[in-house]
């Protein structure tokens, strides 16, 4: 694997090809929010607040850093007047759905997001799909998955996989960014599951 | 049916076609496209067929269901050969009458012929009428004279003769290099150079097994251009396809086509199926060593998977969500091998410029924009249907001359260009021209669809109604297209029920720059055309709902009853 | 309901996991809506998640998972049809039959779809029922060809 160099924040960083920004960035200790991403988990691209500024070859754009990959004379900017307004706005769009989201609530102080911008939405979710994920990539169980498309789109639990395993695994609770998981499973588990797991009751 | 081993038998069944058909036998051709079908056609067709057998004239008189010319809106049509005189609207009940006084009788049915919708002139020959004379039919011309479900009618209107030529006399490096020269640009909308992107996947080092697709996905709601043209004459797409794969050495093809178009995909799998019975599909065609399979691909319904890494994932069996991208599809596409995606209309072309040369193909158009563009015409206008103009043409010329206008005598208010991510532009913008570069500086994307709307629409409505579209068609993975799209929706509702805020536009534009900076994909990144593009052209509608709580279309139930309950 | 044709589908498709969305396409076609029970069929034999089987059947608007009716009404609001109506139209054939689009009524007489466009925009507004072309509708004229089903 070879190696390059990059500018992050004005700041050199070498970096090994293949690399994304995002593992660039960390590891010279430079933060960059991020919400979907986990290192264990494939890139998913889809919270979009680790939206940062990339100018390669003379181009600027706008990209994820989770997944941009390095080059060589990059020149990548974390924060700036146009991020700083993507991420305000998107955290807005987000707290319509977990206005108490700790995580949420951190981010928005940073970025002067106003909670109540936008009408409160019925669901905690913020489709992150962590719990998904993991789920599937790591514990390979396919319990929760993805229903319906576009805005329509929520997580929903299988109830035949569920019921076997998730209430001795639960692994996925503590990485959601919201409280909504826990809530679904609850609501799920007194809905369908045909035997209630026992710390349920 | 023989398989042709070389370009000389191929050269040579082309000739037995045709001269076997005497251009002087009468011929009643009816359109046998959906829309003519849905009007009647069938119908029509057999009753044809039963009055020829009761007159005796099954020896002299030839009957065929042909492919669609594109005047929808008189459907069903019958064009009478060799003289062309074309019938609209006709009814099995006009049928005696038809092959007794014009096909027997050589006389002309007024009653039958089209009358222009503005001058009320007639015109009995297809030549003559109006909404075919103003256009440029390099492509659809020929649909009358051929049968979607008969190669042979195909070869006998000049098929597969690029086909033959390429096999004959050209490497692939010289078909590349005529399609660059005649500069084909990608019909899908954003005008990629085509012959570029064949030399970039014939030239990627990524693997050997390459990859050839046509996108006929086409979920432009009213837009119809596409899949009619592949229903109305699928062997010229089979014809461009192997040659396009022939260039590019790609030993797979697919069509994907939306399984809401029967029709469709029934005429396409036929042609494929003639094709290689000729053996113009298979292994070593024409003797040529090349190899080939073509298969249609049903898509599952979706306007996202228009968009090429999501149509690319449906393929492969997966959901057909956007991922990020850092590598060209020529190099890692399908099954993450080299591939090149091409619109249906981009195939098309290609057995056109081939016969023709690039520079007479090149000679038509714009200074970069080249040839023709097919599009569909719908909404509020006279002349629905399928239209092809030279690029260049006035979008004023496509909507009033050939289109006839706006019926009644209500007044034109906007027009879409692009479909639910394009644009609507007012009266005052119809001179700009068929170009890509013209439409997309205003904003518009080279859709295959354009919708007239007339002064009874409303134009806060007709964004609800795509912004509506675009929230269930979404894939819905990313925070700024989902939430986004849900947000513009609750704001733009609220103004139409009279409960819009002065800062509700200020907001909407906000969204619509987050959505086109961070949204993922390219539909994330385009929702917001409808919106911005009448917040530019048509402002006053949204101020005379939010300020006056006024509907200016008069379409805004909540408004139209607090109107009346005040003047009362 | 005779399922037995989902396994003869499945093994048409050779059972490979990137058939999914062709094996739920024929499925459709054949029963005429995805029950849970094919879900649950498909995803054993082509060891695919369930959970992944139902987001693809719930993401692709080809699939159905109310039940199939007697008879599929499809109201078009293709950009065209809306411009000449068709949402007045699809109100009054959802008074008419009591359901809304996705929807099947207790009697399994009527599948109610709203699709966006039939590409049969010079008859717009357009009603589909069965495969056959209702062209130029209204609310007035809607009632009429709905009587003919039985």
């Amino acid at each position: 694997m070879g190696v390059v160099t990059l500018t992050i924040d004005n700041k050199e960083v070498k970096a090994e090809e293949g690399m994304t920004v995002l593992e660039a960035a960390q590891s010279a200790g430079i933060y960059i929010p991020t919400l979907c991403h986990h290192e264990k988990l494939e890139t998913y691209t889809a919270c979009r607040i680790c939206m940062v500024e990339v100018e390669s070859r003379g181009r600027v754009r706008l990209d994820t850093a989770c997944s941009h990959p390095v080059a060589n004379d990059m020149v990548v900017k974390t924060r700036s007047e146009k991020i700083n307004k993507i991420r305000k706005t998107l955290l807005e769009l987000m707290l319509a759905h977990a206005p108490d989201s700790a995580i949420l609530q951190e981010m928005a102080e940073e970025y002067g997001a106003d909670k109540g911008r936008f009408e409160k939405e019925s669901s905690f979710c913020i489709h992150c799909a962590l719990c998904v994920r993991y789920c599937a990539e790591v514990k390979k169980k396919n319990a929760i998955g993805f229903v319906n498309s576009g805005t329509k789109r929520e997580i929903s639990f299988v109830p035949e996989i569920a019921s076997q395993e998730c209430w001795k695994c639960k692994e996925c609770f503590p990485l959601c960014p919201t409280e909504a998981l826990q809530a679904a499973y609850v609501l799920a588990g007194a809905l369908t599951f045909p035997v209630a797991p026992f710390e349920l009751r | 049916m023989a398989q042709i081993k070389s370009p000389e038998e191929l050269e040579k069944i082309r000739q037995e076609v045709s001269t076997q058909r005497d251009p002087n036998r009468p011929c009643i051709s009816i359109c046998a496209g959906s829309s003519c079908l849905a009007s009647g056609a069938g119908e029509v067709i057999a009753a044809f067929k039963a009055e020829i057998e009761k007159q005796g004239l099954k020896a002299d008189v030839d009957t065929k269901a042909a492919g669609c010319p594109g005047l929808c809106e008189k459907a069903p049509i019958v064009v009478i050969y060799p003289q062309k005189i074309c019938y609209v609207q006709v009814t099995p009940e006009d049928v005696p009458e038809i092959i007794s006084q014009t096909v027997v009788g050589k006389k002309v049915i007024e009653r039958l012929i089209y009358t222009d919708p503005n001058t009320g002139e007639k015109a009995a020959h297809e030549d003559e009428i109006p909404f075919f004379q103003k256009q440029m039919r390099l492509l659809i011309g020929d649909n009358m004279k051929i049968d979607p479900k008969s190669i042979e009618d195909y070869m006998a209107a000049g098929g597969y003769s690029a086909l033959n030529k390429v096999m004959r006399d050209m490497s692939a490096e010289q078909v590349i290099e005529e399609v660059s020269k005649a500069d084909l640009r990608g019909r899908s909308g954003s005008g990629f150079p085509a012959g570029f992107k064949w030399e970039s996947c014939r030239k990627s080092k990524g693997d050997n097994t390459k990859y050839v697709i046509c996108n006929c996905h086409e979920g432009d709601p009213g837009a119809f251009a596409d899949r009619r043209l592949l229903e109305a004459n699928p062997h010229l797409i089979v014809e461009g396809m192997i040659i396009g794969s022939y260039a590019i050495g790609a030993c797979e093809a697919y069509i994907f086509v939306g399984d809401e178009f029967p029709q469709t995909v029934e005429n396409a799998r036929l042609a494929i199926e003639q094709a290689e019975k000729y053996g113009l599909l298979g292994k070593d065609i024409l003797g040529s060593g090349f190899d080939l399979t073509m298969e249609v691909c049903i898509d599952g319904g979706g306007y996202v998977l228009g968009e090429s890494t999501a149509l690319m994932a449906s393929m492969e069996g997966r959901i057909g969500e956007p991922r990020m991208k850092y590598d060209h599809g020529t190099d890692r596409g399908l099954w993450a091998k080299p591939t090149v995606l091409n619109n249906l209309q981009t195939w098309a072309n290609v057995p056109l410029i081939i016969n023709q040369g690039a520079d007479s193909f090149a000679a038509i158009g714009t200074e970069k924009s080249k040839g023709t563009r097919i599009f569909s015409l719908s909404g509020k206008i006279k002349n629905t249907g399928m239209v092809e103009v030279p690029m260049g043409m006035t979008l004023r010329e496509v909507i009033f001359d050939i289109g006839g206008g706006i019926p009644g005598d209500k007044k034109f208010k906007a027009l879409q260009v692009g479909g639910p991510m394009g644009g609507f532009i007012p009266e005052n913008l119809l001179d700009l021209h068929v170009d890509f570069e013209e439409l997309n500086a205003a904003g518009l994307a080279m859709g295959p669809g354009l919708v007239v709307a007339d002064e009874d629409t409303c134009i806060v409505d007709m964004v609800i109604y795509h912004l509506n579209f675009l929230a269930n068609e979404s894939c819905g993975k990313c925070t700024p297209c989902r939430e986004g799209l849900k947000q513009m929706l609750r704001i733009l509702n609220n103004i139409t029920e009279g409960k819009g805020k002065e800062s509700d536009i200020e907001l909407l534009e906000l969204i619509s720059e987050v959505q086109q900076d961070a949204a993922l994909c390219a539909l994330g990144q385009g929702a917001s055309g409808p919106l911005l593009s009448t917040l530019k052209h048509f402002r006053d509608e949204y101020e005379a709902h939010i300020k006056e709580k006024r509907c200016p279309g008069g379409v805004c139930k909540a408004l139209i009853e607090t109107l009346s309950e005040t003047s009362a | 309901m005779d399922d037995s044709k989902i396994d003869l589908i499945i093994d048409k498709h050779h059972a490979e996991e990137s058939a999914l969305i062709k094996v739920l396409l024929d499925i459709q076609d054949e029963y005429g809506w995805l029950s849970p029970k094919a879900l649950k069929r498909v995803s054993e034999k082509l060891e695919v998640p369930l959970a992944r089987v139902q987001q693809t059947a719930t993401f692709y608007k080809a699939f159905s998972l109310a039940p199939k009716g007697r008879h599929t009404i499809h109201v078009c609001n293709g950009t065209s049809c809306h411009l000449r109506g068709a949402q007045r139209v699809l109100d009054k054939v959802q008074e008419l039959t009591g359901i809304k689009p996705g929807e099947t009524d207790p009697d399994l007489k009527f599948r109610l779809e709203a699709v966006n466009c039939l590409g049969q925009c010079a008859l717009g507004p357009v009603m589909e029922v069965d495969g056959k072309i209702y062209g130029k509708m209204s609310p007035k004229k809607a009632a009429e060809p709905l009587k003919k089903y039985e």
